[in-house]
């Protein structure tokens, strides 16, 4: 029942990108087959083996400014490391505020003089349409070094993220020729109309959590409308950006028109946001930087900046919740992609009727959980991105013993080497612990009892965050009262994790601003301009 | 009056034939993913319109044939995966489909040359590449089909569905016969629908090319269907029959209005019409002459004059007129008539031998009616449908060929005084499908825009058609709109759902 949950909610996330079949079949091209048995998290004999040989080289380290790949200004490099070791991968270039203005500059002199903005819509579409066949053809490549650089399973990246990459790149592509401005109505003899005109230079910042998805985000809608981007990468994950985005040059899209920086926030992130160049700023991260990233907008040339920042989203499962698909769901929402979800469940809420059954599931249900080699088949949780967040998960963790809340299952790292941690349940959660307030970003579920819906909805709402929520209940009044009531971004009822392309995702208060995907992440890159005209003897107003 | 023999007079002109660079594949008609015989057995001879000698005999279908095809439509609707697909997974396919075509450029430009006369080189660099191209337009559009969450005005929750209408019958003309193939069945296809498509008699043969690329690009089977025949037998079937949900007609106003009424008398099915057209051209005293010329001349001449939104009457403001008139008859001249597989033709044969004859009757009518006959008006060849590019003037509005759509490369040249009475005398016709603005002036063409009557106008330029871009007729020139968002509305059910809501934080 608990595997085929999941599996169905994999099949749905890639039911769009082609046959399920096709996509199950890719990794066994790479030789990828489990080594032995899965290995629970209590076992350590996962640790000791040897780390599987990724089935990828590195192909680019350095940036990529102006359609070249360019050392970076000060020669400086960086080192990109293993997850699963802590050992080096590669030596990244390293962009600081001198690679951000020359990169800034090629996309600036893209946008002003270039063919990118004034290409038909319609060719423009071509290009991203090729852009996506090229990345399907080259999915477990791109796959492989997702996984190398972030730790997340092999199976995750190849057969959901990179068709997912591919699958909104073509949506995003559809949009470029129906991006409509209005005849608008005018109070006189007016003739008035809106255009839909490129932002200009948009500065991208981008987390390492789905390395490839935030560029998929950002990038696609910004492509679309016609703008040209400095994209900076996370310094944990700088593989897979270049590779695709040299693939896009290989499908046509013109030099200058995608720069990609890899580096550091304080240096290239602050240096993009404080761009007196750059028309337009897209974060997402956590929320302490994107109150920097907002302020140094601010201060320099008022460029608008969309957020897309922390949560602490509830997971509300009612009276009336069937427990065992209950407890799979709120295991999904919260241990998917080592828990490294903005938008993790990360708040539990069980009714108290249904509290003690699903306790012990969600303890079991997670001292199941497959954690290993990422690049093991069936393996379901890999290692923590990198020593600061597995150190700080720890941390967490500890705080969540000393506070008196019920450690059930988990606590520690996991095996010896690299940042893998066990699977982490905590009962007994009071609102007020560390663990309930702040964002984890680890396979750290902490389940809260509830009495009421008034409370929980009260309850829900009392953080300073505002991603998502997930609810989980079969009655349609309770489900349309919560809908409403919670102050988020996305509610998903009796589901979770569900990021089509078309559905729209942001957040409410200190989660951010803006809504990315959708419809309504055009909006984030057009600017709109009114054009005005007196009307002679019109037939009409 | 220019030909490639230009010494030649039009009475003993024959062109050398050219041969076709394409065989015939497909004849018989396309149910249920299948090509079948019709039931009756029944074949009709389609014709070459260069030479009026048959090239292949086509499938006749039939009532019986329309049920069949609708029924296949229906279970495809009803049971099978279309309409369930994911609109990104409908996308997907659709791109496949037009890569198929972008594969098959010069095979399909061969038979709508072959069947329509239609200039070859112009069905390669344009009419085929556009038809793949719509059907990416709307392969994008397949997944961004939004409804609406609703404001209710008390506490209830609510929101709209945009389903697919379920089958439709599209019903397509002969005069463009890849091109509103596309702009019918692309929007259908990403709505999620299901149809039966009845092409023209005269053109069967590119429609059940592309039934067969639909296959091979993996639309289902029963989802599109193709049944070749005649409007009073097939067209008649479809457009009554109880289990078509909508029908999308392309063709004459006669013809509309029979689809209308077949569909009052049946079950109610929803129509749109796409029909005739007398479009204006104006042309005012500050146009650039030269470029207006170019503009009438191609408003009228295109597709030898076989297009519903032609700019068949142009209308010049008394300042140029004399000049204009000297333009024209010079440029009309780059009009040169020949075989549609020629590289330098410009004119093709008309469609067949009854709109040859159509044509030709109304140029007689012309005369007779006291119109000045300023060039052509004669067959351009002793054999097959080719007429020379004619332009009358000195005609007045009560005159037919003013009023009818003559549907040929026929113009009629008439002179106005001020704007108000260029406005007048466009609107003054019982069609409104285009029109046509040539000026500097801003004010001119924000006035003239909003004053005509017409469902596109184009200010100094003609035949703008883009995916984007909606399209269709005021008054009796039909109403509904093919091309952009707009034209998939007509293959969209609208349904609000209400529950109530209970402790609603706002409303």
């Amino acid at each position: 029942m608990a595997s085929r949950t999941v599996s169905w909610l994999l099949a749905r996330s890639i039911s769009s990108s082609g046959p399920r079949s096709a996509l199950l079949s890719r990794g066994k091209k790479l030789g990828l087959v489990s080594r032995g048995g899965i290995h629970r998290y209590n076992s350590t004999a996962a640790a000791a083996e040897e780390p599987i040989t990724p089935p990828v080289t590195v192909p680019h380290t350095q940036l990529l400014i102006n359609g070249k790949f360019v050392d970076a200004a000060s020669g400086r490099t960086f080192q990109t490391l293993d997850p699963r070791t802590g050992e080096l991968i590669a030596n990244v270039a390293e962009g600081d505020a001198e690679d951000v203005n020359r990169a800034v500059a090629a996309a600036r002199k893209a946008f002003d003089e270039g063919p990118w903005p004034r290409l038909p819509a319609f060719e423009r579409q071509k290009i991203l349409l090729k852009c996506a066949d090229l990345v399907d053809k080259h999915n477990d490549e791109i796959a492989a070094l997702e996984t190398w650089d972030n730790g997340k399973p092999y199976e995750q990246a190849a057969k959901v993220e990179v068709p997912m990459f591919a699958r909104l790149f073509r949506y995003y592509a559809g949009w470029a020729d129906k991006i409509h401005g209005l005849t608008v109505p005018a109070d006189g003899p007016y003739h008035v109309q809106t255009l839909h005109e490129p932002i200009g230079v948009a500065g991208q910042i981008i987390p390492w959590n789905f390395p490839l998805l935030m560029f998929a985000w950002k990038v696609g809608p910004a492509l679309a409308t016609g703008n040209t981007i400095v994209l900076k990468t996370a310094e944990q994950t700088p593989l897979s950006a270049l590779y695709v985005a040299r693939l896009f040059h290989e499908a046509g899209l013109p030099e200058g028109v995608l720069n990609i920086i890899s580096g550091f926030g304080p240096t290239a992130g602050a240096a993009l946001a404080s761009h007196m160049d750059v028309d337009k700023l897209a974060f997402t991260g956590s929320t302490e930087t994107g109150k920097i990233v907002l302020e140094l907008g601010a201060k320099s040339n008022l460029k608008p900046v969309t957020l897309e920042l922390g949560g602490k989203s509830p997971f509300i499962v009612c009276e009336d919740a069937d427990v065992d698909q209950a407890v799979e769901l709120a295991h999904f929402a919260l241990f998917f992609n080592q828990g490294q979800c903005c938008c993790a469940g990360s708040r539990t809420f069980v009714h108290e009727k249904v509290y003690d059954e699903f306790v012990e599931k969600a303890k079991v249900r997670a001292s199941r959980r497959s954690v290993g080699d990422p690049f093991k088949a069936g393996i379901e949780q890999g290692p923590q991105v990198d020593s600061e967040q597995f150190e700080k998960i720890l941390k967490y963790i500890r705080s969540g013993v000393e506070c008196g809340a019920t450690l059930e299952t988990g606590g520690e790292r996991f095996g010896s080497k690299g940042y893998y941690v066990q699977p982490t349940v905590f009962s007994n959660v009071k609102d007020d612990m560390l663990i309930a307030k702040d964002e984890i970003f680890g396979p750290v579920q902490s389940i809260l009892k509830f009495k009421d819906l008034n409370e929980v909805i009260k309850r829900s709402n009392a953080t300073r965050y505002g991603l998502a929520a997930g609810v989980f209940t079969q009655n349609i009044d309770t489900a349309n009262t919560l809908i409403r009531a919670l102050r988020v971004g996305t509610v998903w009822v009796n589901t979770f994790d569900i990021f089509d392309a078309a559905i729209p995702f942001g957040g409410y208060k200190m989660s951010g601003h803006g809504r990315e995907k959708g419809i309504y992440s055009l909006s984030n890159y057009l600017q709109v301009k009114a054009v005005v005209t007196p009307l002679k003897n019109p037939a009409w107003l | 009056m220019a030909k490639h023999s230009s010494n030649g007079s039009s009475d003993d002109l024959t062109f050398p034939l050219e041969i076709p660079p394409a065989k015939i594949r497909f004849t018989k008609l396309f149910i249920g993913g299948e090509f079948v015989d019709s039931v009756s057995g029944k074949t009709f001879e389609t014709i070459d319109p260069r030479t009026g000698e048959a090239i292949a005999s086509v499938s006749e279908g039939d009532k019986e044939d329309i049920d069949l095809a609708v029924g296949a439509a229906r279970r495809a609707f009803d049971h099978g995966p279309w309409p369930r697909l994911p609109g990104a997974a409908r996308a997907k396919i659709m791109h496949k489909f037009a890569d198929l075509i972008d594969q098959h450029i010069e095979e399909l430009a061969t038979l709508d040359t072959l069947n329509a006369g239609k200039l070859f080189s112009w069905g390669k660099a344009v009419d085929i590449p556009s038809v793949a191209n719509t059907l990416r337009y709307f392969a994008g559009a397949a997944d961004k089909i939004h409804g609406q969450v609703l404001k209710m005005s008390r506490e209830l929750h609510a929101y709209t569905l945009l389903e697919p209408i379920g089958v439709v019958g599209l019903i397509i003309p002969w005069n463009f016969p890849s091109t509103m193939f596309f702009v019918k069945v692309s929007p259908a296809l990403a709505a999620g629908c299901t149809m039966v498509v009845k092409p023209a008699e005269q053109t069967p043969l590119s429609a059940l090319f592309y039934a067969h690329l639909a296959k091979e690009a993996g639309i289902p089977d029963g989802v599109i269907n193709v049944v070749n025949g005649f409007g009073p037998t097939a067209g008649a079937a479809l457009t009554s029959h109880m289990n078509v949900d909508k029908v999308s007609f392309t063709g004459s106003t006669e013809v509309g209005r029979k689809v209308m009424q077949a569909a009052a008398a049946s079950n109610l099915k929803t129509v749109s019409l796409e029909l005739g057209g007398k479009s204006p051209l104006l042309i005012f005293d500050d146009a650039d002459i030269d470029q207006a010329a170019d503009l009438a001349l191609l408003g009228v001449m295109h597709n030898k004059g076989e297009v519903c939104v032609a700019g068949s009457r142009v209308l010049v403001q008394e300042a140029i007129y004399d000049e204009f008139v000297k333009t024209l008859v010079e440029k009309a001249k780059e009009w040169v008539v020949g075989d549609p597989f020629h590289p330098n033709s410009r004119v093709g044969p008309q469609v067949d031998k009854k709109q040859y004859e159509k044509v030709m009757s109304y140029i007689e009518h012309g005369k007779r009616e006291g119109a000045t006959l300023l060039t052509g008006g004669k067959p351009a060849a002793k054999k097959g449908y080719y007429i020379e590019p004619t332009v009358f003037t000195d005609v007045t509005d009560d005159m037919m060929i003013v009023k009818d759509e003559i549907f040929g490369p026929v113009m009629v040249l008439m002179k106005f005084k001020t704007m108000e009475d260029g406005i007048r005398a466009a609107n003054n016709t019982r069609y409104g499908l285009a029109a046509g603005i040539v000026t500097k002036s801003l004010d001119t063409a924000n006035t003239v825009s909003r004053s005509i009557r017409a469902g596109v106008i184009w200010i100094n330029c003609y035949f703008a058609f883009d995916n984007d871009c909606p399209f269709g007729g005021y008054k009796s020139s039909g109403f509904g709109r093919d091309e952009g968002m707009v034209g998939l509305q007509k293959y969209l059910q609208v349904k609000s759902v209400v529950t109530p809501l209970y402790n609603s934080p706002w409303q």
